[in-house]
């Protein structure tokens, strides 16, 4: 039991990167509200963060203030701003939002409505930035006994046996400290980094991303050892531990 | 608060009954009021190893349907103080068993006895799921063969998520093994798994290991619990596997193949 009332943890979310790539901030609000009228779902209470690295000109601090209202007056969030770490304004010590560390981000398509003519001095590009989450590891403390199947969506860990006629998959990677008697299937979802580790292999059947293997052709490798179990180019490879 | 035992297998004819029967015995001669229930509804059994198959009245699935009274299903045992037996139906099916009435039944047992040995059917049907769906605690009965542990260990997963414990978040139910028919000979010459070899499949703490012996066939045939032939090797080893469930240390026996005594050598027997 614990005696706080609140839990602290980090999270990975999906957001909207706006580049500003002129000072005609005016103009860029503008814009951008034509394009949020053709999609509105899609920008609704939207989070967003300003990235002024592609910025070439400096530009003032109260600028950046009237943008932030002006993004909220469209519906939009702003929870965070970046630039060049090399090339940052005098004032990014005071701004009001939080400074965020740069990042590789990649351009999405929006739904549009219909493609509108936009004048060349001033682009609004929205990129959205997407990062892979990582799951929670599922632990396991009791045998998993013949007839039933434990899955997870990271790792998983199993800090006993695995019977004969149980089934174990994780999208991540499988770990058994005990006897690895039932079939252990890792990388679910075609993670081919994923691996199986166990304390005994006296599997049915180890597969990585679909690549699997019978016990049949486990007993000529490795049989009732440490093992573990690794993709290489397409084929199981099973190394003691 | 009675505790409720499941004697339980998966795999039919390892010896279900012939255990709840001298389980139930061993319990009672020490002194507590216990009853034994025959949950294999239509193919009743423990009637016929207790020997009192003539007495049988009216049963487990009347009282659910309260046709008649507990006390009038009851059959007291006559060799064994303290012990009663609550006779399965023999012309039904499990489907007259309901998590409702037998927790009606169970409950109004849990009054008056000290222990309740629910005897489960074979297979991982209704039937042996109601029979251990209320327990405290599990004997699951293996013999020494690759199928009968396979079996076992699909039970246990059952007991650890489909019994009202698992359901409720509970203190798990309590699980012990129970070797039986086992033949010390065969699993020298690697016919038969040895003690070590289902201890290390079931990873489940051992209750006893009871030897192949003619005297259970005898015992069963006459209708009394084979845990009252003392002179048998399968009594004395279900006398062991009571008392450690009472939490007695008792060490195992009758592991070892039996050697030829001097004389029987001596005299070429």
């Amino acid at each position: 039991m614990t005696d706080l009332g609140f839990q602290l943890k980090g999270s990975v979310v999906t957001t909207i990167l706006l580049e500003i790539q002129t000072l005609s901030l005016d103009s860029i609000v503008a814009q951008l509200r034509e394009k949020i009228e053709q999609v509105p779902h899609f920008f609704n209470q939207a989070p967003i963060i300003i990235d002024l690295s592609k910025l070439e000109q400096d530009l003032p601090l109260d600028a950046f203030d009237t943008l932030i209202v002006s993004l909220a007056d469209l519906g939009l969030g702003v929870i965070g701003w970046r630039c060049d770490q090399e090339n940052k304004p005098t004032w990014f010590s005071q701004a009001r939002i939080p400074m965020l560390p740069a990042s590789k981000a990649r351009p999405i398509l929006i739904p549009e409505a219909k493609p509108k003519e936009t004048s060349p001095d001033v682009v609004v590009k929205t990129v959205v930035e997407e990062r892979l989450v990582p799951q929670a590891t599922k632990v396991i403390t009791k045998p998993i006994r013949s007839g039933q199947q434990v899955y997870a969506e990271g790792d998983l860990i199993i800090l006993t046996q695995v019977s004969a006629g149980a089934e174990v998959l994780a999208d991540g990677n499988i770990h058994v400290y005990g006897a690895l008697r039932g079939r252990a299937l890792a990388g679910a979802k075609g993670d081919t980094q994923a691996r199986i580790f166990c304390k005994s292999l006296e599997a049915e059947l180890v597969s990585i991303a679909g690549n699997f293997m019978l016990s049949d052709a486990l007993r000529k490798i490795i049989w009732k050892e440490p093992a573990q179990v690794v993709l290489i180019d397409d084929s199981l490879d099973i190394t003691p531990l | 608060m009675a505790k409720i035992i499941v004697v339980t297998s998966g795999k039919g004819g390892v010896g279900k009954t012939t255990s709840s029967a001298a389980i139930g015995t061993g319990i009672a001669l020490k002194g507590h009021k216990t009853v034994i229930i025959d949950f294999d509804v239509g193919l009743r059994n423990l009637d016929l190893i207790m020997g009192c198959e003539r007495r049988v009245v009216y049963d487990f699935v009347n009282v659910i349907n309260k046709e008649a009274t507990l006390s009038q299903a009851l059959i007291k045992d006559k060799r064994t103080k303290d012990l009663f037996i609550l006779p399965a139906s023999q012309t039904r099916d499990k489907d007259a068993l309901t998590i409702e009435g037998v927790q009606a039944v169970l409950d109004e047992l849990s009054k008056e006895f000290e222990y309740i040995i629910c005897d489960s059917p074979a297979g991982i049907e209704k039937g042996a799921q109601m029979a251990l769906y209320f327990a405290d605690a599990a004997i699951v009965v293996t013999n020494p063969e690759v199928s009968s542990v396979r079996d076992s260990d699909r039970i246990l997963g059952i007991l650890q998520s489909k019994s009202r414990r698992a359901e409720e978040g509970k203190e798990p139910i309590e699980e012990h093994l129970l070797l039986t028919r086992y033949h010390p000979e065969r699993v020298a010459i690697g016919e038969m798994l040895s003690v070590s070899d289902v201890e290390d499949i079931l990873a489940i703490p051992l209750l006893g290991v009871i030897p192949e012996s003619e005297a259970v066939l005898k015992a069963s045939n006459q209708g009394t619990p084979v845990i009252l032939d003392q002179e048998s090797e399968a009594g004395l080893a279900y006398t062991d596997a009571v008392d450690r469930l009472m939490g007695e240390e008792r060490p195992l026996r009758f592991l070892e193949i039996q050697k030829k005594g001097f004389f029987k050598r001596l005299l070429g027997g």
